[in-house]
């Protein structure tokens, strides 16, 4: 690990007072992905501010059908909430599942979203229900927010306060979890609303991507079998040591089809 | 990476960089420290306070020492192991407010304030062993012993969490912990008795 600084600002005045201070600055949520990355000398910034210590940050709340949970939040206390549960079990469902227990002790919501792995199961949930992203500076839609491989919308000086999930008719998660690294090869969560259905894929491509040939496809027919020819096109998916985008591109459709299974049983 | 804590220090703690510390000509090894040091950072030392075992730690750190070092190089709590150093494996799992977590993927200053307990910290006062160590004991749930710590202070924040374990639960619970030698059977057993050991006992 290179040397570095560390702050832990009591309030996000000072959080980003300090941002600003230092562009090259890095945020630090959980630190699940940011002190491995650190520890493999992937990450050099002078200075990390620890969001730790500010209390406004975290928790979970709900009102007029949309479930805010705070960007500090953990993955387990997302897990454990009867709010959650009660709301969006799938999310509750989603969040169980991310790494392992020690890893959901520590890791938080807004720390997945600003890191946007490709293989995160957060990105999925935040686009399949068509979320709202908010910042200190302002909302950002789901459908805006990634970008590309670890690319987000976030601008400098930008920090994530809570994510507002809008309560679905019913939605499901599905994943094809990498049994080491426990982040999805592919998942697809899936949305039913008023408005319509939303599919957002995580795992298979260079970010959280929707799709929209199976929410058409969907939004006439909510059962597995409706979208069961549909294969996405390999070319755009990742290939690595783990699935080449050929075997993803069969997963995205058969983790789709789990997940509306699973959204048609609630 | 801990090496490297040595080389910073007399850098940091003066708050200047190493040539205008020591004002003499540097050549060789030293030298190359010294130019080192010059272009990194300089970085300051910050203070940390936390419980670790119940008892209060109060010193000065790197930013950059890992919770896992303070506790086996600085207390030399050395129960907490050290296995993947990647976050996959699970031996230097700790308590941290109560809760399990893979103490090599955490910064020390991430503690700051917190209640720390490794294994060494959990047998009774008076001596003898926790009931879910007594149940590793018992149901002999470990061969070489390296995840043992990690295990035992994983399956003690599950129980917390999940009074009424099944089997599955026991399995996926400890999807954190890899245990090279015992094939878990017996690892799954022990938590099992021991949650009920525990369950008996508050």
């Amino acid at each position: 690990m290179y040397a570095f600084d560390y702050a832990r600002p009591e309030s996000l005045k000072e959080a980003a007072s300090a941002l600003r201070r230092n562009a090259d600055a890095r945020l630090l949520a959980g630190g699940q992905s940011l002190v491995p990355a650190l520890r493999l000398r992937l990450s050099r910034p002078p200075l990390l501010i620890d969001l730790a210590a500010i209390g406004e940050l975290s928790g979970i709340r709900v009102e007029n059908n949309v479930i805010s949970i705070g960007a500090m939040t953990r993955h387990a206390d997302v897990a454990a909430s009867r709010e959650v549960q009660r709301t969006i079990p799938a999310l509750g469902r989603l969040a169980a599942g991310i790494g392992d227990r020690q890893v959901r002790n520590q890791g938080t919501l807004g720390g997945s979203l600003a890191n946007a792995d490709p293989g995160a199961d957060y990105p999925a949930a935040v686009l399949g229900l068509g979320a709202t992203v908010v910042t200190n500076k302002r909302a950002i839609a789901a459908d805006k927010f990634f970008l590309g491989l670890f690319e987000t919308a976030l601008k400098p000086g930008e920090i994530i306060l809570r994510v507002d999930f809008p309560q679905p008719l019913r939605a499901g998660y599905a994943k094809f979890r990498q049994p080491a690294s426990r982040f999805a090869l592919a998942g697809a969560f899936v949305c039913d609303t008023t408005s319509g259905v939303r599919v957002a894929v995580t795992g298979a491509g260079p970010c959280a991507f929707r799709a929209k040939r199976m929410e058409k496809l969907l939004a006439k027919d909510f059962t597995p079998k409706a979208i069961e020819k549909i294969l996405l096109p390999a070319d755009d998916l990742n290939s690595d040591l783990h699935a080449a985008a050929d075997y993803r591109a069969h997963l995205i459709t058969v983790m789709a089809q789990r997940a509306v299974a699973q959204a048609a049983t609630v | 990476m801990a090496s490297s804590r040595s080389t910073h220090t007399p850098a940091s703690a003066g708050g200047t960089t190493l040539p205008s510390r020591s004002g003499r000509s540097t050549g060789g090894e030293a030298g190359d420290a010294a130019r080192a040091a010059a272009q990194a950072p300089v970085m300051a030392c910050s203070h940390l306070s936390l419980n670790v075992n119940g008892m209060p730690v109060s010193t000065e750190i790197e930013p950059r020492l890992l919770l896992v070092q303070l506790l086996r190089e600085r207390l030399h709590l050395t129960g907490t192991h050290v296995g993947c150093d990647t976050g996959q494996c699970g031996a230097c799992t700790v308590h941290m407010n109560g809760r399990a977590v893979k103490s090599c993927t955490l910064l020390a200053l991430q503690a700051q304030g917190a209640e720390v307990t490794t294994i060494e910290g959990i047998a009774p006062a008076g001596g003898g062993l926790h009931p879910m160590q007594a149940a590793f004991h018992e149901h002999h749930g470990l061969q070489c012993g390296f995840c043992t710590p990690g295990m035992v202070m994983n399956a003690i924040d599950l129980v917390r969490t999940q009074p009424n374990l099944t089997e599955a639960d026991v399995r996926s619970g400890l999807d954190g912990n890899l245990c090279r030698c015992t094939g878990y059977h017996n690892i799954v057993k022990a938590v099992l008795a021991g949650a009920g050991a525990m369950k008996g006992q508050s």
